[in-house]
């Protein structure tokens, strides 16, 4: 009798967590299915209907019409995604070597200035570019650096996080490691590339992939950046979509503003999704 | 480690080099520019400016639209932490306990991690649109007088809502993994001094996952103050009236759009003396209620 009401609690207890999880998974699928299945109908379909939740027949249209150009973007989704892609591999890349060599720097040297030039990096930590946006804006634009990669990506390299990643995950490496390396006669080079660098892999993998994901999102940045349409990224493609819906007279092409937010979207949530372990593991680890 | 590094060498100048020179061009050189310019007017052309001493704090600190961006930024970095958080804790808490379809359940409620703030701000306006939008037809079916065009509170529903949805990713994957670190014989002698789950889970789980639920606090502060830009951007525009304006879309919107320089560079030094309190309150306060 009591084993029984013991198996039913525990049956109670799993139908809970499996209907509070459905839920969940629903609440967070739910918007980007939409997108995704709104897209593939006419704008004459989804103004009369509404949004989809069913496939329909019209996505090849809307997707040559975003890939290949339309009287709403003006540049091509190719161009916008390959933008897109600069801007997140260099970012990814830019920052992974800059705060590799900067956290070695800081945590294998003591040299005169460690201690201020520390702090002047972790100020940045406090303030993101955000707050400061106006007169970057001006100062990259005295650098003449307005439309270029340069402009759009080194400006948003100078917050500090990854060195601090990085700085984490060296102070864990065991200090017998470098006593064996300086026995052996090696020197401060030596031991950054045939020791540290190897044991980093795992380490620049996850943080590479939280980079570029964080360079593929950027908005306000390349907001006022770009007025140039070669520049354009993705996001910045969306936000040109979302003014044309607004701005009355023709049908709103419902389609073609989410089928370019479905495209934005895809790139980052696939890297997340497929190198998942590696991914979390480095974002858990280095905020620790 | 730190007791044996390496001496007398060029190699650390060269590696910080980058770094360094990078924080002193794109960091220090706009934050001297903001500081300076919030001290001097502009004429209408740009062409002269004249040192006006603390007018523009004045200005801004004067004009009841800053107080209300104060205000709703405050109470939107609220709402946001408090649903993020609490929604997260209750999926980590339950995705933790389950066995069967836990790596697919995982998958599907941290994806959203990846999704742009202005992707997740376009799709989530157009639900609510008075278009094409089924929430709206389902919120005004069921005799909300609903449209967030419109009022303010539906406007910061809209928000807080669509900030919440692409946060709450973020959450679940630190949530789950503090829940994980909890070791096993901690669990184990905690249900056998207290056999009510629910009551375990507060006095024994919770107090444990404390340095997480702070860091997180951090975090979801700084995503709302500062990375729901591209949310508000494609939804609201910080409308209307201005009901949905946060500080750095106010920023935005005086520097940029309105070329307020000394106005907008004046709200940016308070914006970043105000984090770094809020910074430093964090850390000295909360931080000493946390048990590591």
């Amino acid at each position: 009798m009591q084993v029984k009401t013991v198996i039913n609690k525990k049956r109670l207890q799993a139908l809970f967590r499996h209907s509070v999880l459905i839920s969940g998974a629903l609440f967070l699928v739910m918007p980007l299915w939409i997108a995704l299945m709104s897209s593939t109908h006419s704008p004459e379909a989804l103004f009369r209907e509404g949004l989809q939740f069913l496939p329909g027949s019209y996505g090849y249209e809307t997707y040559s019409q975003i890939l290949m150009g339309s009287d709403l973007l003006s540049a091509p989704a190719w161009r916008m995604l390959l933008n897109s892609l600069i801007l997140g591999l260099g970012f990814a890349i830019g920052k992974v070597i800059i705060s590799m060599i900067a956290a070695y720097a800081l945590v294998y040297f003591r040299f005169p200035l460690a201690v201020p030039l520390f702090w002047m990096i972790f100020m940045t930590l406090l303030l993101p570019l955000e707050v400061r946006i106006i007169p970057s804006y001006e100062v990259v634009a005295k650098l003449n650096l307005l439309n270029s990669y340069t402009g759009l990506i080194v400006p948003l390299i100078a917050s500090a996080t990854g060195t601090f990643f990085f700085r984490q995950f060296y102070r864990s490496v065991p200090a017998e490691l470098l006593e064996a390396a300086r026995i052996d006669g090696a020197g401060p080079l030596r031991f950054f590339i045939d020791i540290l660098i190897p044991l980093s892999t795992t380490m620049m993998a996850a943080i590479f992939i939280i980079m570029f994901v964080a360079g593929w999102n950027q908005y306000l940045w390349p907001l006022l950046m770009t007025t140039d349409p070669e520049y354009y990224s993705i996001v910045i493609g969306i936000r040109q979509v979302f003014q044309t819906l607004n701005e009355g007279g023709t049908l709103p092409q419902f389609n073609i503003a989410f089928g370019l937010t479905v495209l934005a979207t895809i790139p980052p949530v696939l890297v997340v999704v497929i190198f998942q372990k590696m991914f979390v593991k480095g974002l858990v680890e280095t905020e620790k | 480690m730190q007791s044996h590094p390496f001496k007398h060498s060029w190699v650390p100048y060269i590696f910080v080099a980058p770094q360094i020179i990078i924080i002193l061009i794109f960091f220090l050189w706009p934050a001297g520019q903001a500081v300076q310019q919030s001290f001097y007017r502009e004429d209408a052309f740009g062409l002269s400016s004249e040192f006006v001493g603390f007018l523009n704090y004045a200005e801004v600190l004067d004009d009841p639209e800053y107080t209300s961006t104060v205000l709703f930024t405050l109470l939107f970095s609220a709402l946001v932490t408090v649903f993020s958080i609490a929604l997260s804790l209750l999926l980590a808490v339950q995705a933790n306990q389950v066995i069967r379809g836990a790596d697919t359940y995982k998958t599907l409620l941290m994806w959203a991690y990846a999704i742009a703030p202005p992707a997740a701000g376009l799709i989530g306006g157009l639900l609510f649109s008075p278009l094409v939008g089924d929430l709206y037809q389902l919120l005004n079916n069921i005799g909300f007088d609903f449209n967030h065009n419109r009022n303010s509170s539906d406007a910061i529903f809209v928000v807080v809502l669509i900030a919440v949805w692409k946060q709450l990713s973020i959450n679940f994957i630190f949530f789950l993994s503090g829940l994980q670190s909890v070791p096993n014989s901690v669990l184990e002698a905690a249900r056998i001094d207290c056999p009510g789950a629910i009551k375990r889970f507060w006095t024994i789980t919770f107090p444990l996952l404390a340095p997480t639920t702070f860091f997180l606090l951090v975090i979801n502060t700084t995503y709302a103050f500062f990375e729901t830009f591209g949310i508000i951007d494609l939804t609201t525009k910080g409308g209307p009236g201005g009901s949905t304006t946060t500080l750095v879309y106010k920023i935005y919107q005086d520097g940029f759009l309105g070329a307020d320089f000394g106005g907008s560079s004046a709200q940016s030094v308070m914006l970043m003396v105000f984090v770094v309190v809020l910074t430093v309150f964090q850390f000295k306060f909360i931080d000493k209620k946390v048990h590591y």
